[in-house]
Protein backbone atom coordinates (compact mmCIF):
# COMPACT_ATOMS: atom_id res chain seq x y z
CA UNK A 1 0.00 0.00 0.00
CA UNK A 2 1.43 3.29 -0.99
CA UNK A 3 -0.58 5.67 1.15
CA UNK A 4 -1.25 4.75 4.73
CA UNK A 5 -4.81 6.00 4.70
CA UNK A 6 -6.27 2.71 3.62
CA UNK A 7 -4.51 0.72 6.37
CA UNK A 8 -6.98 0.08 9.18
CA UNK A 9 -5.68 -0.76 12.62
CA UNK A 10 -7.71 -2.93 14.93
CA UNK A 11 -6.74 -0.82 17.96
CA UNK A 12 -5.86 2.86 18.15
CA UNK A 13 -2.09 2.99 17.59
CA UNK A 14 -1.84 6.25 19.57
CA UNK A 15 -3.10 4.68 22.79
CA UNK A 16 0.29 3.69 24.14
CA UNK A 17 2.00 6.95 23.22
CA UNK A 18 2.30 9.67 25.83
CA UNK A 19 2.54 13.33 24.94
CA UNK A 20 6.09 14.48 25.51
CA UNK A 21 6.37 16.75 28.56
CA UNK A 22 8.07 20.08 28.12
CA UNK A 23 9.18 23.00 30.22
CA UNK A 24 6.61 25.70 29.68
CA UNK A 25 8.99 28.43 30.85
CA UNK A 26 11.54 27.51 28.23
CA UNK A 27 8.95 26.98 25.56
CA UNK A 28 7.16 30.30 26.05
CA UNK A 29 10.19 32.31 27.09
CA UNK A 30 9.03 33.15 30.62
CA UNK A 31 12.05 34.33 32.57
CA UNK A 32 10.55 35.57 35.80
CA UNK A 33 8.12 33.80 38.07
CA UNK A 34 6.08 36.18 40.18
CA UNK A 35 5.49 35.09 43.75
CA UNK A 36 2.57 37.53 44.03
CA UNK A 37 0.47 35.61 41.53
CA UNK A 38 -0.95 32.69 43.54
CA UNK A 39 -3.33 31.61 40.77
CA UNK A 40 -0.40 30.93 38.47
CA UNK A 41 1.56 29.12 41.14
CA UNK A 42 -1.38 26.85 41.90
CA UNK A 43 -0.54 24.97 38.73
CA UNK A 44 2.58 23.68 40.45
CA UNK A 45 1.13 22.51 43.75
CA UNK A 46 -1.20 19.66 44.54
CA UNK A 47 -4.44 19.77 46.49
CA UNK A 48 -2.58 19.61 49.76
CA UNK A 49 -0.45 22.59 48.83
CA UNK A 50 2.66 20.51 48.20
CA UNK A 51 4.99 21.46 45.38
CA UNK A 52 4.65 19.03 42.48
CA UNK A 53 7.81 17.26 41.35
CA UNK A 54 9.53 17.93 38.07
CA UNK A 55 8.58 14.44 37.02
CA UNK A 56 4.96 15.62 36.85
CA UNK A 57 5.27 19.26 35.82
CA UNK A 58 7.95 18.71 33.17
CA UNK A 59 9.82 21.87 34.22
CA UNK A 60 13.52 22.13 33.60
CA UNK A 61 15.69 22.13 36.70
CA UNK A 62 16.39 25.83 36.43
CA UNK A 63 12.74 26.82 36.42
CA UNK A 64 11.60 24.17 38.87
CA UNK A 65 13.93 25.79 41.40
CA UNK A 66 12.46 29.19 40.64
CA UNK A 67 8.94 27.84 40.94
CA UNK A 68 9.82 26.30 44.29
CA UNK A 69 11.24 29.61 45.52
CA UNK A 70 8.21 31.52 44.31
CA UNK A 71 5.81 29.08 45.98
CA UNK A 72 7.73 29.34 49.24
CA UNK A 73 7.66 33.15 49.11
CA UNK A 74 3.95 33.09 48.38
CA UNK A 75 3.44 30.83 51.38
CA UNK A 76 5.30 33.23 53.63
CA UNK A 77 3.02 36.05 52.49
CA UNK A 78 -0.10 33.92 53.09
CA UNK A 79 -0.91 33.96 49.40
CA UNK A 80 -0.65 30.17 49.36
CA UNK A 81 -1.22 27.82 52.29
CA UNK A 82 1.52 25.79 53.91
CA UNK A 83 -0.90 22.96 54.50
CA UNK A 84 -4.29 22.60 52.92
CA UNK A 85 -7.02 20.16 52.22
CA UNK A 86 -8.95 20.32 48.98
CA UNK A 87 -7.13 23.33 47.69
CA UNK A 88 -8.28 24.26 44.15
CA UNK B 1 22.49 50.11 42.09
CA UNK B 2 20.26 47.24 43.09
CA UNK B 3 16.57 47.07 42.71
CA UNK B 4 14.48 45.64 45.52
CA UNK B 5 10.87 44.87 46.11
CA UNK B 6 9.25 44.76 49.50
CA UNK B 7 5.80 43.29 49.96
CA UNK B 8 4.02 43.64 53.27
CA UNK B 9 0.62 42.98 54.77
CA UNK B 10 -1.04 45.72 56.80
CA UNK B 11 -3.58 44.98 59.49
CA UNK B 12 -7.04 45.40 57.93
CA UNK B 13 -8.62 46.42 61.24
CA UNK B 14 -7.18 49.92 60.80
CA UNK B 15 -9.20 52.51 58.95
CA UNK B 16 -8.38 52.91 55.28
CA UNK B 17 -6.69 56.25 55.94
CA UNK B 18 -4.43 54.67 58.52
CA UNK B 19 -3.60 51.81 56.19
CA UNK B 20 -2.53 54.16 53.44
CA UNK B 21 -0.66 56.29 55.97
CA UNK B 22 1.20 53.20 57.20
CA UNK B 23 2.37 52.37 53.71
CA UNK B 24 3.26 56.00 53.12
CA UNK B 25 5.50 56.12 56.19
CA UNK B 26 7.66 53.40 54.68
CA UNK B 27 7.75 55.10 51.31
CA UNK B 28 8.89 58.28 53.06
CA UNK B 29 11.32 56.30 55.18
CA UNK B 30 12.93 54.81 52.08
CA UNK B 31 13.05 58.14 50.31
CA UNK B 32 14.63 59.65 53.40
CA UNK B 33 17.40 57.05 53.11
CA UNK B 34 18.12 58.14 49.58
CA UNK B 35 16.30 55.40 47.72
CA UNK B 36 14.61 55.92 44.44
CA UNK B 37 11.01 54.71 44.59
CA UNK B 38 10.17 53.01 41.34
CA UNK B 39 6.62 52.05 42.05
CA UNK B 40 4.16 51.62 44.90
CA UNK B 41 1.42 49.15 44.32
CA UNK B 42 -1.57 48.67 46.53
CA UNK B 43 -2.66 45.12 45.93
CA UNK B 44 -5.70 45.66 48.11
CA UNK B 45 -7.58 43.62 50.67
CA UNK B 46 -7.05 39.91 50.20
CA UNK B 47 -8.15 36.77 51.90
CA UNK B 48 -5.20 35.15 53.66
CA UNK B 49 -4.45 31.53 52.88
CA UNK B 50 -4.11 30.86 56.60
CA UNK B 51 -4.87 33.00 59.66
CA UNK B 52 -2.16 35.40 60.78
CA UNK B 53 -2.60 36.44 64.38
CA UNK B 54 -6.35 35.81 64.31
CA UNK B 55 -6.76 37.89 61.15
CA UNK B 56 -8.13 36.22 58.05
CA UNK B 57 -7.69 39.13 55.66
CA UNK B 58 -4.92 41.60 55.01
CA UNK B 59 -4.14 44.64 52.91
CA UNK B 60 -1.17 43.96 50.64
CA UNK B 61 1.30 46.60 49.53
CA UNK B 62 4.29 46.27 47.29
CA UNK B 63 7.03 48.90 47.07
CA UNK B 64 9.63 48.64 44.38
CA UNK B 65 12.72 50.75 44.91
CA UNK B 66 16.31 50.98 43.92
CA UNK B 67 19.14 51.72 46.27
CA UNK B 68 22.91 51.98 46.29
CA UNK B 69 23.39 50.63 49.77
CA UNK B 70 21.94 47.38 50.97
CA UNK B 71 22.23 48.47 54.57
CA UNK B 72 18.92 50.32 54.48
CA UNK B 73 17.14 46.99 54.07
CA UNK B 74 18.14 46.00 57.59
CA UNK B 75 16.86 49.29 58.96
CA UNK B 76 13.62 48.98 57.07
CA UNK B 77 13.05 45.41 58.20
CA UNK B 78 13.75 46.38 61.79
CA UNK B 79 11.10 49.06 61.45
CA UNK B 80 8.69 46.50 60.02
CA UNK B 81 9.30 44.14 62.94
CA UNK B 82 8.67 46.87 65.47
CA UNK B 83 5.51 48.00 63.75
CA UNK B 84 2.42 46.26 65.08
CA UNK B 85 0.37 47.33 62.07
CA UNK B 86 2.50 45.16 59.77
CA UNK B 87 1.50 41.51 59.82
CA UNK B 88 4.10 40.12 57.41
CA UNK B 89 6.76 41.44 55.09
CA UNK B 90 9.11 40.07 52.49
CA UNK B 91 12.01 41.85 50.83
CA UNK B 92 13.36 40.52 47.57
CA UNK B 93 16.20 41.63 45.39
CA UNK B 94 15.09 41.74 41.78
CA UNK B 95 17.20 40.34 38.99
CA UNK B 96 17.04 41.82 35.51
CA UNK B 97 14.16 39.58 34.52
CA UNK B 98 12.22 40.61 37.60
CA UNK B 99 12.73 44.29 36.76
CA UNK B 100 11.56 43.70 33.22
CA UNK B 101 8.59 41.68 34.38
CA UNK B 102 7.45 44.43 36.74
CA UNK B 103 7.95 46.99 34.00
CA UNK B 104 5.84 45.01 31.57
CA UNK B 105 3.21 44.46 34.20
CA UNK B 106 2.88 48.19 34.78
CA UNK B 107 2.59 48.82 31.07
CA UNK B 108 -0.22 46.31 30.95
CA UNK B 109 1.66 43.80 28.84
CA UNK B 110 1.14 41.27 31.59
CA UNK B 111 -2.42 41.52 32.81
CA UNK B 112 -2.30 38.06 34.21
CA UNK B 113 0.64 35.91 33.49
CA UNK B 114 -1.45 33.65 31.32
CA UNK B 115 -2.24 36.34 28.77
CA UNK B 116 1.32 36.80 27.52
CA UNK B 117 1.75 33.07 27.67
CA UNK B 118 -0.98 32.64 25.13
CA UNK B 119 0.49 35.47 23.07
CA UNK B 120 3.94 33.92 23.31
CA UNK B 121 2.50 30.58 22.44
CA UNK B 122 0.88 31.93 19.32
CA UNK B 123 3.86 33.99 18.36
CA UNK B 124 6.58 31.45 18.97
CA UNK B 125 4.82 28.23 18.22
CA UNK B 126 3.77 29.34 14.80
CA UNK B 127 7.30 30.09 13.73
CA UNK B 128 9.02 26.80 14.51
CA UNK B 129 6.07 24.61 13.67
CA UNK B 130 5.25 25.94 10.25
CA UNK B 131 8.52 25.01 8.59
CA UNK B 132 8.39 21.61 10.25
CA UNK B 133 4.94 20.98 8.94
CA UNK B 134 5.97 22.01 5.47
CA UNK B 135 8.92 19.67 5.57
CA UNK B 136 6.81 16.79 6.78
CA UNK B 137 4.14 17.44 4.22
CA UNK B 138 6.67 17.65 1.45
CA UNK B 139 8.37 14.47 2.61
CA UNK B 140 5.10 12.61 2.82
CA UNK B 141 3.86 13.87 -0.48
CA UNK B 142 7.01 13.00 -2.34
CA UNK B 143 6.93 9.33 -1.42
CA UNK B 144 3.27 8.44 -1.86
CA UNK B 145 2.57 10.62 -4.87
CA UNK B 146 4.90 8.73 -7.20
CA UNK B 147 3.66 5.16 -6.64
CA UNK B 148 0.12 6.15 -5.77
CA UNK B 149 -1.31 6.37 -9.28
CA UNK B 150 0.42 3.16 -10.33
CA UNK B 151 -0.51 0.61 -7.68
CA UNK B 152 -3.54 1.42 -5.57
CA UNK B 153 -6.06 1.87 -8.34
CA UNK B 154 -5.75 -1.65 -9.73
CA UNK B 155 -5.10 -3.23 -6.33
CA UNK B 156 -8.15 -1.70 -4.69
CA UNK B 157 -10.41 -2.46 -7.61
CA UNK B 158 -9.97 -6.24 -7.74
CA UNK B 159 -9.72 -6.64 -3.97
CA UNK B 160 -13.12 -5.10 -3.39
CA UNK B 161 -15.16 -7.04 -5.92
CA UNK B 162 -13.56 -10.44 -5.37
CA UNK B 163 -14.87 -10.94 -1.85
CA UNK B 164 -18.22 -9.53 -2.89
CA UNK B 165 -18.41 -12.13 -5.61
CA UNK B 166 -16.90 -14.84 -3.45
CA UNK B 167 -19.23 -14.20 -0.56
CA UNK B 168 -22.46 -15.08 -2.32
CA UNK B 169 -20.79 -17.77 -4.40
CA UNK B 170 -19.34 -19.62 -1.46
CA UNK B 171 -22.55 -20.01 0.54
CA UNK B 172 -24.38 -20.85 -2.65
CA UNK B 173 -21.93 -23.64 -3.22
CA UNK B 174 -22.14 -24.68 0.41
CA UNK B 175 -25.92 -24.63 0.23
CA UNK B 176 -25.89 -26.34 -3.09
CA UNK B 177 -23.52 -29.06 -1.93
CA UNK B 178 -25.76 -30.44 0.82
CA UNK B 179 -28.78 -30.08 -1.41
CA UNK B 180 -27.01 -32.11 -4.01
CA UNK B 181 -25.87 -34.54 -1.36
CA UNK B 182 -29.40 -34.78 0.00
CA UNK B 183 -30.71 -35.27 -3.48
CA UNK B 184 -28.17 -37.97 -4.02
CA UNK B 185 -29.12 -39.57 -0.70
CA UNK B 186 -32.80 -39.42 -1.61
CA UNK B 187 -32.12 -41.02 -4.95
CA UNK B 188 -30.24 -43.82 -3.29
Amino acid sequence: MASRDDIKFLSNPKIGLKAKKYCRFKKFGIKHIDYKDPEFLKQFINEQGKILPRRLTGNSLKYQKKVATAVKRARHLALLPYVADLLK
Amino acid sequence: MNQYEVTFIVDPVLSSDEIVATAQTYVDHLQGEGCKIVHVEEMGLRQLAYPLGKRTTGVYFCIEFSSEAGRIIEKMELAFRRDERIMRFLTVKLDKYGIKYNDDKRKGLIGKKRVPKAAHAEGEEVRPREPKKEKEVVAKEVSPVAPAPVTPAPVVAPVAPTPVVAAPVAPALVVAAPVVAAAVEEEE
